[in-house]
């Protein structure tokens, strides 16, 4: 199929809406155009100064500054972590950006009102719009019956962060008439910085790994959550992230706290310019469950994959876990990842109280020459504590998907449970799927299954869904989605629908 | 409305002939049978004339309505009104039922440019459809044919052929695995759908089918060719005497 590039000549009278739709049912990657838009830049490279810089940008106090710079210091000392399955050139730290604001932004807009209208236009284009409005919940789920009305619609409040600063969040007062603070991390730190204090760092340190360390020095943005005890946050929060400025790495720090017996569940998306230079993203999430509380964290990521020869794409090292740190609390990872050039990433749960839970669902779907090495880490340490791990790997073209997962029960977990599935579909004969689990018991009172499965998509299925009318693609999307069923039931309504279509177009021309 | 002429099949993997000339036409409107023993090529020319790979076409043609079957993908061939319900229905971890039946009828719609059918349309045609063939609302949102009966495979597949109306009709081997209940229910079903212009070939082993879906045209096969055709009375014969009198008659 022909696709129409960004520089293709649009004949006189064709109107643009007609240019856009036809670009994304032709384009592969749909999210690869540029806002063209002013930016500040911090000089490229990185340094204390760099450091302090970023601090006095977002107008930090010292005890921040200081605590980047301690984490500055120590990434100088760290060494980039090699055992992962991922292949990828040397990155040259020192020719990175890490500060890219757009211009407009330099006063902090009061309201969404205040914000440049091009900023409110890329995200519309993406289909967030940042207006305080309702979000339809009219779409159809994964779910089997179609046309099953849904009853009412639905919020989402959203926090948007363009490159390193958060543009906006919606629904500020009513989230606020709750008790729920779900803000930028910069506005965190000026206006609740007890709570950042506190929980800042107590659960990836500082020194946690080398990109986690980094992101501790440079973190720009981000999203702050906190719901107080016993509130169920009353709509879903949302946050999505786009890199737009060239050369610039995205660090986001995004910390969530649900107070004692609160409940919240927290979206995040993302997507990236298509561009021939790779470009770095190290985030750090940290989420804190007190007692009885309960967190459902979701992703879905879609960053820049690279072209087909594998030029390109995002670099995505993302350091995320979560601590049920009170008893009974519960904490659920789900993640939908298509896109990156290459993704590594555990996000993981410290079953640290009593009766706590885990839950992972991951759909890794790599096609062309991505690569992701993604997994999970559920560390019992309470008693009674139960984890559930669901991975899918899929790939296609000539992609590599590794699953990486480490089960620990410590002496004091007694009694506690872990349940392990991982399943792999490979499609086409020179991509490849594997598989590392690591389990360590430490009493003998807990009970650890793993189930893995590897196949292939069956001709005789492929046959079956064409002989009914199917082309190839439309086949290989439906077996797929079967395959990711479990994971995708999971998400949101909101995104699971979109993830539907996500996997659909991953996997475009990656059969025949 | 299919048209075969000469077919000469051989197998892709080994130097190995299946169908040696066969020859057949079935008219608008009427139900040709063809029975035969085991290996004497009845499911490879299910299998040739929906576009399933591993077969190479040495010699003849297949025409339906006057399309080259044979140079089209098989979800064209769907498209242009050609449907097989399988021997052995193939099962689909994770995609329920009617995801797959409505994915299947809009990509037919769509390839004849018709538009696509609403939700709640689809709906509704489907639930009468299931409630002729006995299918229970559970069996609509269960994964195609996981964990299914044999009965309830094959009731499946004749539920996929009343939505997909298409024009020509293959049943490979319907019969088989299926009690006398079931039989009927699946009879009973075809039976439905006849007429309207529409043609069947029903592949089968046993005449017992065939007491149930009244064949016009009786067709033996053997060793890739049509050896004899005939009434429904010649399935009867078979019923009576099994093949070796036929073959040995027209060897």
């Amino acid at each position: 199929m022909a696709t129409l590039d960004q520089t293709t000549e649009v004949k006189e009278g064709v109107d643009q809406e007609t240019v856009d739709a036809v670009r994304e049912v032709g384009g592969k990657y749909k999210y690869g155009w540029e806002t063209d838009i002013e930016m500040d830049y911090a000089p490229k490279g990185l340094t204390e100064d760099i450091v302090r810089l970023i601090s006095t940008k977002n107008e930090e106090p010292q005890w921040m500054t200081d605590w980047r710079l301690e984490a500055y210091r120590r990434w100088l000392s760290k060494k980039e972590p090699e055992w992962a399955m991922v292949d990828y050139p040397q990155i040259d730290f020192q020719d990175q950006y890490y500060y890219a604001r757009p211009k407009s932004m330099e006063q902090k807009p009061k309201s969404l009102d205040d914000v440049d209208p091009k900023l409110l236009d890329t995200y519309a284009k993406l289909g967030i719009p940042l207006k305080e409005q309702m979000i339809l919940a009219g779409v159809e789920g994964a779910g089997d019956t179609p046309a099953e009305a849904r009853d009412g619609e639905r919020k989402v409040a959203v926090d948007a962060v363009f490159d390193s600063v958060s543009v906006g969040t919606t629904f500020q007062k009513e989230l606020k008439n709750a008790g729920v603070i779900f803000c930028s991390i910069s506005d965190a730190i000026r206006d609740h910085p007890e709570l950042v204090k506190k929980y800042l760092g107590s659960v990836v340190p500082v020194s946690d790994n080398f990109y986690a360390t980094l992101n501790s020095a440079v973190f720009s943005d981000g999203s702050f959550v906190y719901v107080p005890p016993g509130v169920r946050c009353p709509m879903e929060l949302s946050t999505y992230f786009r890199i737009n400025a060239e050369n610039t790495g995205q660090f986001e720090r995004t910390l969530i706290i649900a107070d004692k017996g609160a409940y919240v569940s927290y979206l995040e998306g993302c997507t990236a310019p298509q561009r021939d230079k790779s470009q770095l993203h190290a985030a750090v999430v940290e989420i804190i469950a007190l007692e009885d509380a309960e967190v459902k964290y979701s992703t879905v990521q879609n960053w820049y994959p690279g072209d087909e020869d594998g030029k390109g794409g995002i670099y995505n090292f993302v350091t995320k876990r979560a601590d049920c740190r009170g008893d009974r609390s519960k904490v659920m990872w789900t993640q939908v990842e298509t896109g990156s050039a290459v993704t590594w990433k555990y996000p993981s749960c410290i079953l640290r109280g009593d009766d706590s839970q885990g839950e992972f669902y991951s759909i890794a779907i790599t096609n062309h020459h991505q690569q992701a090495d993604t997994g999970t880490k559920m560390v019992h340490l309470g008693r009674n504590t139960r984890s559930r791990i669901v991975s899918k790997g899929i790939s296609a073209g000539q992609a590599q998907n590794t699953y990486r997962g480490l089960v620990s029960m410590h002496p004091k977990a007694k009694n506690s449970r872990n349940f392990t599935q991982c399943d792999s579909l490979l499609i086409g004969d020179r991509c490849g799927a594997h598989t590392v689990p690591y389990i360590e018991v430490k009493n003998n009172s807990s009970r650890v299954e793993h189930e893995a499965t590897t196949s292939k998509v069956d001709d005789e299925q492929m046959f079956y869904c064409r002989q009914r009318g199917m082309d190839e693609e439309e086949a290989v999307a439906l077996i797929v989605n079967g395959f990711a069923k479990e994971v995708l039931q999971a998400l949101p309504m909101e995104f699971a629908m979109e993830a539907q279509q996500l996997v659909a177009i991953s996997l475009e021309g990656s059969v025949g | 409305m299919l048209e075969i002429k000469g077919l000469n099949v051989k197998l892709e993997e080994e130097d190995k002939q299946i169908l040696k000339g066969v020859d057949l036409s079935v008219e608008a409107g009427t139900v040709h049978a063809i029975m035969g023993p085991n290996g004497s090529g009845k499911s490879t020319l299910s299998y040739v004339l929906s576009g399933r790979d591993g077969y190479v076409v040495t010699e003849g043609s297949a025409t339906l309505e006057g399309h080259d079957l044979l140079d089209l993908e098989p979800e064209e061939r769907a498209a242009i009104g050609l449907f097989l319900a399988f021997q052995y229905p193939v099962e689909i971890p994770g995609v329920g039922n009617m995801t797959f039946l409505r994915t299947a009828v809009n990509a037919q719609r769509k390839a004849r440019g018709l538009e696509e059918m609403n939700a709640t349309e689809f709906l509704k045609l489907i639930r009468q459809k299931a409630k002729e063939l006995q299918i229970d609302a559970d069996m609509l949102k269960r994964p195609v044919n996981v964990g299914f009966s044999g009965g309830e495979k094959k009731r499946n597949e004749i539920l996929q052929m009343a939505m997909l109306e298409p024009k020509m009709c293959i049943l490979d081997e319907t019969d088989s695995g299926l009690d006398v209940d079931a039989m009927k229910l699946v009879a009973d079903g075809v039976n439905a759908l006849r007429g309207a212009g529409r043609g069947f070939l029903v592949i089968t082993h046993y005449q017992r089918l065939l007491n149930h879906i009244q064949p016009d045209v009786v067709h033996i096969m053997s060793d890739g060719r049509i050896v004899k055709s005939g009434g429904p009375e010649l399935a009867l014969e078979v019923e009576e005497n099994g093949y070796g009198d036929i073959l040995s008659e027209v060897a």
